[in-house]
C-alpha cells in the first residue's frame, strides 16, 4: 500500500504547491469562462430562448452550468498541457525511473488535476445566486460530487492527449481541434432541441453531453424538470462514470507505452 | 582504482551486442561491456554518437532493438521494476521541480522510493549538508545558480540510497570550477555509498577522471580502457602543425619524415615519440610554410582523433 498511497500522494500533493505558486493559473482557468459568461450570456439573452426549457430561465441561467463544465475543461486543459514538457525535460523524468507503476502515476497526476478542477468549479459555483438559482448545502455536495466525476474523466481526457504528444503546439491543436468542439456540443452552449439531425447525433454520442446534463441535474434536484429536455439523472452519471474509467485507463496505457 | 568484487555476484552493469535502432538509423550497433560494482564508468563520445540512448536504455526508459542488457543480474528487458529499486538518475535536464523548494524537491523524490518521515527527513538534510546546500533549503529551485541545481539533482538521485547512479552529461553547463567539485562529490559518494557510476559526458576532463572510459563513436564502442591506457595507445607525443598549405606540407613531411600525418581540422597531426624533437626539426626544415607548431602529451581527445579521424567537438558544431 505504502508503494501506490504514498507516490499518489506526493504527487497530488506537488500539483497543489504548484498550482498554488502560479498564481496566474487560478485567474487564467476562471476568467475566460467569466468572459464568456458576461459577454455571451448577456449578448444572447435579448434574442435568444433556450428552447425547450421550462419557462422563465433567461441564457445566462441556462448558459450557467456549461459554464462551470468550462472552467472544469480548462483547468484540466492547463494542468495537463505541462506534462507534456514534464516529462520530457522536468520533474516527471525522475518519476517515470522511480520504482511505481505507470496506473500509480496517472492516480497521482488525475487526482491533483481533479482536485484543482473541482475548487475552481466550486468557486464558480458561489456566482449561482446572480442568475436565480436558490444554492442549498445538499446541492453544493451534490454539484461537487457530480463536478469531482466529470474533472476526473476530462483531466485524464488530457493526460491521454499529454502522454501521446511531444510538444506543447501538438497540444493546443487538438484542444481546438476535439476539446472545444467536445464542449460547444455538450449542451453548455445550446440545447440538443430542434438542431438538425447530424448535429444532435453528435451531442447524443458525446460523453461530456452527460456530463453537463448530470450537472444541471445536480443544480435543479429540488425542482424536478427544471433542467429541462436532457439524458436523465442515472443515464448521465452512469456515462460519466464510464468515461472517467475510460480515460483512466487510457491515460495508464499511453503513459506506459512511452517508457516500459 | 577500487573495484570491489562481491564474490560471484553479478556486476553493476552488463552489456553485450545491444543495438538500438530509430526507423532506419542505427544509434547504438553492438555494444558490449561490463561495469564493475564500485566503479566510476564514463562514456565518453560526441553527441549523436549514441551516448544518450544508451543512457535511455540503461534508465529504463526504452527497450534495444537488439542484444541483451543486464543491471545486477536483472534483464534490462523483463526486470525493469526490479531495477528501478536500485537505480539513481541524473538527467541531462533538469528534474527538479523549479517552483519547488530544494528540501521540497528532495523529500517528494523520496516518498516515490517509499521513504517518509524523519528518516526522509534527516537523510535529506544530510546530504543537501554535504552538498553543501543546508542554507538553501527552504529556497526555491527556480532562485539557484545551475551549478547549485546540478547539487539538488545529485541529492534527490542518491537519495534512496541507489546501488547504481546513471548520469546523462551531468555537467553541461557548469564551469570548470563547479565541474571539479561536481567530479569530487561522484568520488565522496562512492567512497561513503560504495555506489557505482556509469556517466555520459563529452567534457575531457570529466572522463579523465573515471577508472574506465569507453569511446563511443557513431552507435559503436570503438575502444574501452582506463584514461590512462586509452592515452598510452596513441604512442609518444602529439605534435599539431598549422600551416597555410595544409596539403602540401603533409607530402613534403611524409617524403622527409617518412611520417603520415593526419589533416584534422585544417591541421596536420603526428603523433610520435620525442614530440619535441620532431617538432624543432619540422620548423627547420619548412620554417618558410609552417605558421605554428604545438606538442604535448596526448589526452582523451588524441585518443580519440586517432581512433575516428575527427574531433569530438566537429560534430557538434556540425549538429
Amino acid at each position: 500500500m505504502r508503494r501506490i498511497v504514498l507516490p499518489v500522494l506526493t504527487l497530488w500533493w506537488r500539483e497543489m504547491l504548484r498550482f498554488c505558486r502560479q498564481r496566474s493559473r487560478l485567474a487564467g482557468a476562471l476568467a475566460q469562462p467569466l468572459v464568456f459568461w458576461i459577454l455571451l450570456g448577456g449578448g444572447f439573452s435579448a434574442s435568444f430562448r433556450p428552447p425547450g426549457a421550462p419557462g422563465g430561465m433567461g441564457y445566462a441561467e441556462y448558459f450557467y452550468p456549461g459554464i462551470i463544465a468550462m472552467v472544469i475543461l480548462f483547468t484540466a486543459i492547463f494542468s495537463t498541457i505541462a506534462v507534456v514538457e514534464d516529462r520530457r525535460e522536468g520533474f516527471l523524468q525522475g518519476v517515470l525511473v522511480a520504482p511505481i507503476g505507470r496506473p500509480t502515476i496517472i492516480l497521482g497526476q488525475s487526482l491533483g488535476g481533479t482536485t484543482l478542477a473541482l475548487l475552481e468549479g466550486l468557486l464558480f459555483l458561489a456566482l449561482a445566486p446572480l442568475v436565480g438559482i436558490t444554492l442549498t448545502g445538499g446541492a453544493f455536495v451534490r454539484v461537487g460530487a457530480v463536478a469531482f466525476l466529470v474533472a476526473f474523466g476530462l483531466v485524464n481526457l488530457g493526460l491521454v492527449i499529454a502522454w501521446r504528444l511531444d510538444s506543447t503546439q501538438g497540444f493546443h491543436a487538438i484542444m481546438n481541434l476535439i476539446l472545444l468542439p467536445m464542449w460547444f456540443l455538450s449542451g453548455a452552449f445550446f440545447p440538443a432541441t430542434g438542431v438538425p439531425v447530424w448535429l444532435e447525433w453528435a451531442m447524443r454520442l458525446n460523453p461530456l453531453t452527460y456530463g453537463v446534463a448530470a450537472l444541471r441535474h445536480s443544480l435543479y434536484w429540488e425542482s424536478p424538470g427544471g433542467a429541462g429536455p436532457i439524458p436523465p439523472f442515472t443515464l448521465s452519471i452512469l456515462v460519466t462514470l464510464g468515461f472517467a474509467v475510460v480515460t483512466f485507463a487510457g491515460a495508464t496505457w499511453a503513459a506506459s507505452r512511452k517508457a516500459i | 582504482m577500487t573495484i570491489v568484487e562481491f564474490g560471484a555476484s553479478p556486476p553493476a552493469v552488463e552489456v553485450q551486442g545491444l543495438g538500438h535502432q530509430y526507423g532506419e538509423r542505427w544509434a547504438l550497433v553492438g555494444v558490449t561491456f561490463t561495469v564493475a560494482r564500485g566503479e566510476i564508468f564514463g562514456l565518453l563520445g560526441p553527441n549523436g554518437g549514441g551516448k544518450t540512448t544508451l543512457f535511455k536504455i540503461l534508465a529504463t526508459l526504452m527497450r534495444a532493438t537488439n542484444g541483451l542488457g543486464r543491471i545486477f543480474g536483472s534483464s534490462l528487458d523483463s526486470e525493469a521494476a526490479a531495477i528501478r529499486r536500485h537505480l539513481g538518475v541524473v538527467f541531462q535536464h533538469p528534474s527538479v521541480d523549479p517552483k519547488l523548494t530544494v528540501l521540497e524537491n528532495v523529500e517528494h523524490h523520496g516518498h516515490l522510493y517509499g521513504w517518509r518521515g524523519p528518516a526522509l527527513r534527516g537523510r535529506a538534510l544530510s546530504l543537501l549538508k554535504r552538498f553543501g546546500l543546508d542554507d538553501r533549503i527552504r529556497d526555491r529551485v527556480e532562485t539557484l545558480s545551475g551549478g547549485l541545481r546540478r547539487r539538488v539533482e545529485l541529492a534527490k538521485a542518491i537519495l534512496p540510497r541507489p546501488a547504481l547512479l546513471l548520469l546523462d552529461e551531468p555537467s553541461t553547463g557548469l564551469d570548470p570550477g563547479a565541474r571539479r567539485q561536481f567530479t569530487g562529490y561522484l568520488e565522496t559518494l562512492r567512497q561513503e555509498e560504495g555506489v557505482t557510476v556509469l556517466l555520459t559526458t563529452h567534457i575531457l576532463e570529466e572522463a579523465e577522471r573515471c577508472d574506465r572510459v569507453g569511446i563511443l563513436d557513431r552507435g559503436t564502442l570503438v575502444a574501452l580502457d582506463t584514461p590512462e591506457a586509452l592515452k598510452a595507445r596513441v604512442g609518444g607525443d602529439v605534435v599539431v602543425i598549422h600551416a597555410a598549405d595544409p596539403d602540401g606540407l603533409r607530402a613534403k613531411v611524409a617524403e622527409k619524415f617518412g611520417h603520415e600525418p593526419r589533416i584534422v581540422d585544417g591541421s596536420l597531426r603526428v603523433e610520435c615519440a620525442r614530440g619535441h624533437e620532431f617538432a624543432r626539426e619540422v620548423m627547420e626544415a619548412f620554417s618558410d610554410s609552417v605558421s605554428a607548431v604545438t606538442f604535448g602529451k596526448p589526452t582523451l581527445e588524441d585518443v580519440f582523433i586517432s581512433l575516428t579521424g575527427r574531433r569530438l567537438w566537429d560534430e557538434q558544431r556540425e549538429r
